[in-house]
């Protein structure tokens, strides 16, 4: 792979020890995919914040890199922490946890990325337009930006997303470059009469991204689809769609007909295929592990809620009680906007706790709840897999519902 | 008798290796502290991977598994080198983050476990010394 001098001077330590390892990540990584350069972006994603996940280990790492003079070149933003930054109590968060949570945050912080700590970067302040390159890690978040923004990224883990702001460089393969871009299969799908006011539509758009994902299981090779049939798409139930699809598919791209901004430039692939109304029944269905009695622990906001949604959700709120634990998870900025709008004191009014930073997915909840209710595909992965939840999986107001009913009256249902 | 392949991760090292057809997740599938194998089922299971040059097809699983790699290395329970037929980001930049020599592009059924031989991943050879089982 060729170097310009200044990469070059970056790689043999002229920039400091932490820019030195990002930049080896970098040519290391072009090597394995045969990238002809390295590519400046503009815009990066930083994953790997949970303490959950990360441990020592990955602390250490982060440190070593901040003591390495690491800084970042460009807008870079963090995905979701373990817990809610300023209010970790609340959500039964131990205090050695939010300890070392904490210097995750400061060692990020300190390395210049901003710790927005949200899964929906496009929604708090790092939105890339058509054509950008950016470096991206978080699986939902990347499928966003490739799809319905038209911006291009490959799925960055971790190290290579903080090598990408600390160098601004990333290597020039995969979803960077137009060729591979291409839909490669059709899939036809029939879109129920949807009202596009309502937000029961997330729901939805999961179950389809898990019926596809069926239709691929145990296939290595991930082919970008073109998808025919969807009239009606908000920005939340792209963002739901997004987030199944990169779970259950392993997508980094896909392109909608008449709704993302490549699906009119590129050619729409003859070999094709239909997913029907009983296969996406079909995979609602196998989410729905737990009965309503079961549920002790109710989640909405994976990926992060928009404001749209917290507004629905504090009119449905308003004046009723929860009576099981109840997670509304979002982006710091989209929370005071919430509390500027009296949503958040109608939510806390009823029990439930409007929660920023933080989400199911990557929050220390293992052992803690027996099973969960949500309207997210995504969730309902990784509760059964990490947290060993059994799951719920029900349109956005139906959760809603089932936490204001308690447990007791459901046992006949 | 020597072996060419592709270097990944600088460095020169002798020791005796361990062999496995089996792909490996270092992220749950192998212990931080003392680098046992972890997964069930595993070829390499209850066997330890630390101070020997591991040898498998290609790494699978989270990317968290290259922190895995750095802290084996903090803790002094690294393999010495390892030789992949095919070398994945999780394991490259593992290697990268833990000062792991690595190379891949390597044959893999010349190799069984208990080799002796010595590594130099800057030239990406393989210098086969002698056979020990």
């Amino acid at each position: 792979m060729k170097l310009t001098n200044e990469e070059q001077s970056m790689l043999q330590g002229e920039n400091g020890k932490a820019v030195q390892k990002a930049m080896q990540i970098l040519a290391t990584l072009g090597k394995i995919y045969h990238a002809e350069c390295l590519i400046p972006v503009t815009s990066v994603q930083v994953a790997g914040v949970s303490y959950d996940n990360l441990g020592e280990a990955g602390l250490e790492f982060l440190e070593e890199m901040v003591e390495g003079g690491g800084k970042a070149r460009v807008l870079s933003t963090l995905n979701p922490a373990g817990m809610d930054i300023s209010n970790w109590e609340a959500l039964g968060i131990d205090s050695t946890f939010a300890h070392n949570q904490q210097r995750v945050i400061d060692a990020y912080t300190r390395m210049g990325i901003i710790p927005s700590c949200t899964c929906t970067p496009y929604l708090a302040g790092n939105l890339p337009h058509f054509g950008e390159h950016i470096a991206w890690a978080e699986s939902s978040a990347v499928c966003f930006a490739n799809s319905v923004l038209g911006a291009r990224t490959n799925r960055d883990g971790g190290p290579s997303a903080l090598a990408s702001a600390l160098t601004g460089r990333t290597p020039a393969y995969g979803y960077h470059l137009e060729e591979n871009r291409q839909p490669e299969l059709t899939v036809h799908v029939t879109q129920p009469d949807f009202s596009p006011l309502s937000v029961n539509n997330t729901w939805w758009f999961g179950a389809l991204g898990k019926a596809i994902g069926l239709r691929f299981e145990g296939n290595d090779e991930q082919k970008i689809l073109y998808i025919t049939g969807i009239h009606l798409a908000t920005m939340e139930d792209l963002k739901a769609f997004s987030a199944s699809l990169a779970t259950y598919c392993g997508a980094a791209l896909f392109h909608m007909h008449g709704i993302t901004p490549e699906a009119s430039s590129v050619p729409q692939p003859s070999i094709d295929i239909k997913v029907s109304d009983e296969e996406i029944e079909e995979a609602s269905l196998s989410m729905q592990t737990a009965s309503a009695a079961d549920v002790d622990f109710i989640s909405l906001g994976c990926p992060h809620l928009s404001i749209n949604e917290i507004s629905h959700l504090a009119k449905l709120l308003e004046e009723k009680k929860v009576v099981r634990e109840f997670w509304i998870t979002t982006a710091r900025s989209t929370k005071e906007i919430a509390d500027r709008a009296g949503y958040t004191k109608s939510i806390e009014a009823s029990g439930a706790k409007l929660v920023a930073d933080t989400c199911c997915v990557v929050a220390p909840i293992k052992n803690r709840f027996h099973a969960m209710a949500t309207d997210s595909a995504k969730a309902c992965y990784y509760g059964s897999s990490k947290n060993a939840q059994l799951t719920r999986f029900l349109p956005f107001e139906q959760v809603i519902q089932l936490a204001l009913i308690p447990p007791d009256n459901e046992k006949n249902q | 008798m020597i072996i060419h392949g592709r270097s990944i991760h600088p460095g020169y090292i002798e020791g005796i290796t361990l062999v496995t057809p089996m792909k490996i997740s270092f992220y749950g599938g192998i212990d931080p502290e003392n680098g046992m194998v972890l997964e069930n089922g595993h070829s390499l299971f209850g066997q330890s991977i630390a101070g020997k040059i591991l040898i498998f097809p290609t790494g699978k699983g989270s990317t968290v598994g290259s922190y895995t790699l750095y802290r084996l290395s903090k803790n002094g329970a690294a393999p010495l080198a390892i030789i992949n037929s095919e070398c994945e980001p999780i394991t490259a930049i593992g290697c990268i983050l833990g000062n792991i020599p690595c190379m891949d592009q390597v044959s893999l059924d010349r190799f069984c476990t208990g080799m002796k031989l010595k590594v130099d991943t800057n030239q990406a050879i393989i210098h086969m010394l002698e056979e020990i089982f």
